[in-house]
């Protein structure tokens, strides 16, 4: 078979991105409009809006997180450009990067020149349990669902079928979310911009402030072993490692790659897309690696012609903590059953040789689930540029991916960006 | 559609009457749980129904602490938990499953490999009334 190419180049020109967090009361096309103005404001030429041909939102279920279906034209009439088409891409948990791949297919087929994707999600309106039903849909709901799976069990099953398999210590999973943390702590976008110390000495202190006893924690990881401090929700995973119920929206622009000098000083090419379908979690081979993850990063190599090495800008599909560390494996970065040990170790922190989700990822960032994949070329457009602040990645990185799962991988996406 | 046992509806009806069926294909002879009426191996129609024997091992579980809302009518909860997993049939097919006969209070102490068999439970009442499919440990 030739190898697969697409019809002409396409760029990003400009990405934004509300805080991601709670926003109760607030109405979801509101915080959608905040996503829009600052993709505006990072068009480093300038930009009219008016020369937007086309949208694509991606929404995981406004239906039933605020009874609200048909996202994409109220969306996008809310930001003044209607009577552009206007398409929902939803793939679950991945719809944000599936959302990107189908503005990238329109620009590349020559239909349009220049399209904007968004993502958009509000979640806190709901109480946990409907959000957590809510979540399941994504599942095999005739048969995971239905006999008590919620997203953190099926999860966390891999989890346990990861440390069997590999013989890792339980506890290895609070290492990711640890450092998750300290990332977000660096961005001001981040739904908890507290480090794990920070969110520890605030419980003492409220301790101390209503009089009660005031716990012993020395320092994070017994803070982080502690089930008062972080509960289990399925067992091995706790609280802290799961992403948290969020409410964001973000929004890129795209041209085609003959024009993006026209618009940007530092654009950043699309070089490689993947996608891939699987079964549901039961009905695969393996459960301790995700193989759409691995098919999508194949196909997106090899599109871009690059090795897992060249990247220097990683943000992956960290719903759990055990996601994280299948995906730096699915990736390429670690060898099967290496992955827990790299994140142990700290290799996957700003601070290590291969940094991980320098974002905070979406446990700490936040997750509104439509809105994560595109989120996720937020930080990647960030980073390539160098405007990254605190959290730049060392070595003014160059390439950059995303990797955006939906479901427990029955859709995967990767897709590579470069500043040239 | 020709009258078949290998509908996705069929599949309740059958734990109903406390059988596990499962397809299989009558081209390739490959068998299915849960049940499919399409060959996703050889790419054909012909599948009739399969009986599994309900015998199998844990492949991976998790102990639940935040319930969904039909778990929590069931009476489970942070203080009352409950196991579910991915079970593996000695047919060499996996399906997800409620699993008893494990201690939830020392998830730590569940053993991946453990001998399972089917059992199958009622739930609910009226027109809710179900039966959903569980593994006992052995």
């Amino acid at each position: 078979m030739t190898k697969r190419k697409l019809g002409r180049g396409v760029a990003v020109i400009g990405a934004g991105m509300s805080k991601f967090g709670c926003y109760n009361g607030m109405a979801t096309r509101d915080l959608f409009v905040e996503a829009y103005r600052e993709m505006l404001a990072s068009v480093d030429r300038g930009f009219d809006p008016r020369d937007i041909e086309a949208v694509y939102i991606a929404n995981y279920s406004a239906d039933l997180f605020e009874g609200q279906a048909h996202m994409a034209p109220l969306m996008t009439d809310w930001v003044g450009l209607s009577p552009r088409p206007a398409t929902r891409v939803e793939d679950a948990c991945a719809s944000g990067s599936a959302a990107l791949r189908q503005g990238m297919l329109a620009v590349a087929s020559g239909l349009y020149d220049v399209v904007m994707v968004g993502g958009v999600e509000k979640m806190s309106e709901l109480p946990t349990e409907k959000v957590t039903d809510t979540l399941a849909t994504a599942s095999d709901v005739v048969y995971e669902a239905a006999v008590g799976f919620t997203f953190p069990a099926l999860y966390a099953a891999m989890a346990t079928a990861y440390l069997h398999e590999y013989g890792a210590d339980p506890q290895v999973f609070l290492h990711v979310g640890y450092k998750n943390h300290e990332h977000g702590a660096l961005n001001p976008k981040a739904q908890f911009g507290q480090r794990i110390r920070e969110i520890m000495e605030a419980r003492k202190a409220s301790a101390a402030r209503k009089g009660l006893p005031v716990p012993e924690w020395n320092d994070e990881f017994e803070f982080l072993r502690d089930p008062r401090a972080n509960p289990y929700i399925a067992w091995p995973l706790r609280l802290y490692d799961c992403s948290p119920i969020s409410d964001g929206a973000a929004v890129v622009l795209l041209v085609s790659e003959e024009i993006a000098r026209q618009f940007s000083d530092a654009p950043l090419y699309i070089i490689g897309s993947g996608q891939a379908s699987d079964a549901a979690t039961h009905d695969r081979a393996t459960l301790t690696s995700l193989p759409a993850a691995r098919r999508a990063a194949q196909q997106a190599y090899e599109i871009a012609n690059i090795t897992p090495q060249d990247v220097g800008a990683v943000e992956v599909h960290d719903c759990f903590t055990i996601a994280e560390i299948i995906a730096s494996e699915d990736l390429g970065f670690f060898a099967p059953g290496e992955g827990w040990k790299a994140a142990e170790d700290g290799v996957t922190s700003l601070k290590g040789t291969r940094p991980i989700n320098s974002s905070g990822g979406l446990k700490s960032k936040g997750h509104p689930v439509g809105a994560s994949g595109v989120g996720q070329v937020v930080e990647i457009w960030h980073q390539l540029r160098g405007e990254a602040g605190e959290r730049q990645i060392p070595g003014s990185p160059a390439i950059g991916l995303t990797h955006n799962v939906g479901g427990t991988g029955q859709t995967c996406v990767v897709n590579i960006f470069e500043r040239r | 559609m020709s009258e078949s046992e290998v509908y996705t509806h069929q599949f309740a009806k059958h734990l109903a009457e406390k059988r596990l069926v499962g397809s299989r294909c009558k081209a390739c002879g490959r068998v299915f749980l849960p049940p499919r009426i399409w060959c996703p191996n050889c790419q054909k129609n012909e599948l009739e129904a399969y009986e599994f024997s309900g015998m199998g091992k844990l492949a991976a579980f998790t102990v639940v602490y935040v319930a969904p809302s039909a778990m929590l009518a069931a009476g489970y909860d942070r203080k009352n938990p409950y196991c579910v997993g991915v079970v593996e049939l000695e047919e060499g097919e996996r399906i997800p499953a409620q699993i008893f006969g494990v201690d939830v209070n020392r998830p730590e102490d569940i053993r991946i490999g453990t001998p399972l068999r089917a059992v199958f439970v009622e739930r609910g009442e009226g027109e809710n009334k179900a039966t959903v499919l569980g593994f006992e440990a052995q």
